[in-house]
């Protein structure tokens, strides 16, 4: 029995029943193929997390911000700017405590960097309700290269508990269709 | 010297079990069960909270309980009752007295001034930073000081098993192998072992920054430190909760792995694939490459994923092969059909395998997917994942061999059998709803540790679908409906601990298990089929193909990001 020692001494010399034997196989077999999986989405698949990151300061990484802020913004909505940057462009998000901030507004079927960085702690960037959901870390700055393909208002929740206002922690983003704006 | 320490022949399984031993399985179990009660009775807070109707909590609770759930649930019920299994596996099922004692005294001492510790640092209302406690979230020092403390008696502990399997070699109580059981046990006890180094690694450094010892700590660096103890240690649930399904089947059908080899294999596997498991919680952080998050989320290539997938083979084979041996013999399910689905051991084991395999196993894989990951991180289907695992998996299965510990190491026969036998079921089917149901509204995006979905008072709300708010809903009922079953477990248990009629060693004449007999030799001609079972492995295993690719489908549909 399982709570007894094992009946021959030599257990490792055991020949395996072949059922076992064969979904031993079937199972690694598959464990190959989820990994390759992986591997292949690299080379086909259109949605992977970009490996561009750097290391920067909340002090920079706001200046930045408020460099586009001041070009390109188009109109406000509840105190927050709205920003329209060109197509193609460097586009900049800011997480803190408790705000995603500014309000952007993207071109349907354009390509942007869309750099995501905290000011202070752990937040977590949630596009709804397309569902991306990204770590935002303080002091490190991440550039993911998208394209928004549908468009409409999207909501962007915070799903990393950052404190008591977590909850409150909602951005917006517009995509809007070509030359456009809202 | 204690070699002549009391012990007594346990009358149904023969077992030889030692004073010792004994009193320290009964102290770890107790303390554990309590644990387990306020815990839960926090859970069902959480889940009330979350049910928009209901809403029990205001915010700043809902934080604190929440952060009380995880430790006192995650961390302290389950390393609590491991003591237990580890001294049961090793003294118990050795005939062996424990090696010191008076350290496993020591570590259970230490255990329970920091998870008391801690628990008073939550509950004044400065340490609401969940289990997790991510920097730049400060909590108070005693806070991380107990779980440090937890810890060290947790190793304590460990060190002790250790100590109890060299014993018995020396004392040669046993003869060629340590059984199966004790092998997963000390699988578990190893991995504890990397664990708690990993814990200590992060945890004491942020126990230093907390009074201003230490300036910074990098976020970065604190979660992948910091998963290597939180996942790693999932890993010991269920390596233990494996050994459980083994014991049981044992126990109560006298069944026998199909083959050692291939069952301690896949035991082995664990050890040396898992610690590479804290990417699961890093896919889409920064700073980190895709070639480190591919190989590591995978296990290198799903070795780890391999063990389990195995033993979701033999533990259900093993038993099939001892009801088969009785004769139950008839088409591919007679075997299945006549369990004695009556017995709260078997029961809560087999809804343990089935509901631990089918969620909790298969959307672990999926959601570790590295590009996958991107539509489920943080929702609060990462939740209801790790409730098919940790609570229908690890709780129930332990709730399960608790049923056999009673009378074995309490020597009390059970009160309320009728609740007794139902409960595995009542809180089996809560928990299903509970992880179906966050993962569902998961997968809508609703956030984990979120106090209100509605943002009724945010500046830019979002609504989410009316489906979301239904899914959060039947999570409330299901909670209910699991909360019941867990408040039967501990009175039941409690009960039967203290008012139980007592089963006198001696009025029973020693018979030995006649299930016990059943069994064939493994690995050998004689080694019977089974059919059934491989049936139950091909439908495992095409609802898992067909749920891998469904959500690949489902990250197709999102915008293209490189
Ligand atoms: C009656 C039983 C239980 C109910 C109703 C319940 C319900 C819940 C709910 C609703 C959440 C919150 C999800 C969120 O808002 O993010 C949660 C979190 C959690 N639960 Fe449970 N749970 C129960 C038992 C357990 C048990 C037995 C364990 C562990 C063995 C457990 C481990 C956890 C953990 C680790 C978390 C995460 C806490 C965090 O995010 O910091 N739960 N539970
Ligand atoms: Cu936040």
């Amino acid at each position: 029995m399982s709570v007894t020692p094992p009946q021959q001494k030599v257990w490792w010399n055991e020949p395996v029943p072949k059922s076992e034997l064969i979904w031993v196989i079937v199972a690694f077999i598959w464990g190959l193929i989820m990994f390759f999986m992986m591997v292949y989405w690299h080379a086909y698949g259109e949605q992977n997390l970009s490996n561009e990151s750097y290391r920067i300061t909340a002090e920079d990484y706001s200046a930045k911000t408020e460099a586009m802020v001041e070009k390109y913004t188009v109109r406000e909505e509840s105190g927050y700017p709205v920003v329209h940057p060109p197509p193609g462009s460097d586009v900049y998000l800011i997480a803190r405590l408790w705000q995603w901030w500014p309000i952007l507004e993207l071109e349907k079927g354009q390509t942007y960097r869309l750099h995501l960085s905290s000011l202070d702690w752990l937040h977590g960037f949630s596009l709804q309700p397309v569902n991306i959901n990204v770590q935002v870390h303080p002091d490190y700055e991440m550039v993911i290269t998208t394209t928004p393909d549908v468009a409409g208002e999207y909501g962007i929740v915070c799903n990393e508990y950052c404190g008591i206002g977590h909850h409150q922690m909602l951005g917006r983003l517009y995509v809007v269709d070509n030359g456009e704006s809202k | 010297m204690a070699t002549n320490e009391q012990y007594r022949i346990c009358q149904s399984t023969g077992l030889r079990v030692y004073k010792s031993a004994e009193n320290l399985i009964k102290a770890n179990a107790v303390v554990a069960v309590v644990f387990l009660a306020i815990g839960g009775l926090f859970g069902l807070m959480v889940a009330l909270t979350r049910w928009k109707a209901v809403h029990l909590l205001p915010a700043d609770w809902f934080y604190l309980v929440l952060t009380a759930h995880g430790i006192n649930v995650l961390i302290v019920w389950i390393i609590f009752f491991e003591m237990a299994v580890l001294y049961f596996a090793s003294a118990v099922l050795l005939g062996c007295r424990l090696a010191t004692p008076r350290w496993a005294w020591a570590g259970f001492v230490l255990m329970l001034i920091g998870a008391i510790m801690t628990n008073v640092a939550v509950l004044q209302g400065d340490s609401s930073v969940m289990f997790t406690s991510y920097v730049p979230l400060k909590a108070a020092p005693s806070f991380y000081l107990g779980i440090i403390l937890f810890a060290v008696g947790a190793l304590v502990g460990c060190f002790v098993f250790f100590g109890t399997l060299v014993l018995a070699k020396q004392e040669r109580t046993y003869e060629g192998s340590v059984p199966l059981v004790t092998f997963g046990a000390t699988v578990a006890a190893i991995i504890a072992v990397f664990t708690i180094a990993s814990g200590a690694i992060i945890l004491i450094p942020t126990f230093l920054w907390s009074f201003g010892y230490i300036s910074h700590i990098d976020t970065l660096m604190y979660r992948t430190i910091w998963w290597g103890l939180g996942h790693s240690s999932q890993q010991i649930n269920v390596a233990a909760h494996i050994s459980i399904w083994y014991l049981i089947s044992a126990v109560v059908l006298g069944a026998k792995p199909l083959s050692e080899k291939v069952s301690r294999g896949a035991f082995l596997l664990y050890i040396l694939f898992l610690q590479l498991a804290s990417a699961h919680h890093l896919l889409v952080d920064p700073g980190i490459s895709s070639e480190w998050k591919v190989f590591n989320t995978s296990y290198a290539i799903y070795l780890a994923v391999l063990g389990s997938m195995i033993h979701g083979l033999t533990v259900p084979g093993q038993i099939e092969a001892a009801q088969r041996k009785k004769g139950f013999n008839n088409g591919l399910f007679e075997w299945l059909r006549k369990a004695p689905w009556g017995n709260p051991a078997f029961s809560g084991m087999f809804i343990s395998l089935i509901l631990f395999g089918f969620l909790g196993g298969i959307s672990g894989v999926v959601m570790g997917v590295e590009q996958i990951n991107l539509i489920i991180h943080n929702t609060i289907y990462v939740p209801g994942h790790f409730h098919a695992t940790v609570v229908a998996g690890t709780t129930l299965a332990f709730m399960a061999v608790t049923y056999l510990l009673v009378p074995l190491i309490f020597q009390r026969e059970l009160v309320l059998p009728g609740w007794a036998k139902v409960q595995p079921y009542v809180f089996g089917i809560g928990v299903a709803g509970i992880s179906l149901f966050m993962m569902g509204a998961g997968t809508l995006g609703v956030p984990r540790r979120h106090w209100d979905i509605s943002q009724a008072d945010a500046i830019l709300p979002y609504d989410f679908p009316g489906a979301a708010n239904l899914m959060m809903g039947l999570n409330g009922l299901s909670a209910l409906l699991a909360g019941v079953g867990g408040i039967m477990f501990v009175v039941v248990v409690v009960g039967s601990i203290l008012f139980g009629k007592k089963i006198e060693s001696s009025s029973e004449v020693a018979k030995t298990d006649p299930a016990a007999e059943v069994a064939t030799k493994y690995g050998s001609e004689e080694h019977p089929s089974v059919p059934g079972t491989l049936v139950l492995v091909a439908v495992f295993f095409i609802s898992f193909v067909l749920y891998y690719y469904v959500n690949w489908k489902y990250l197709a549909e999102i915008w293209p990001l490189r």
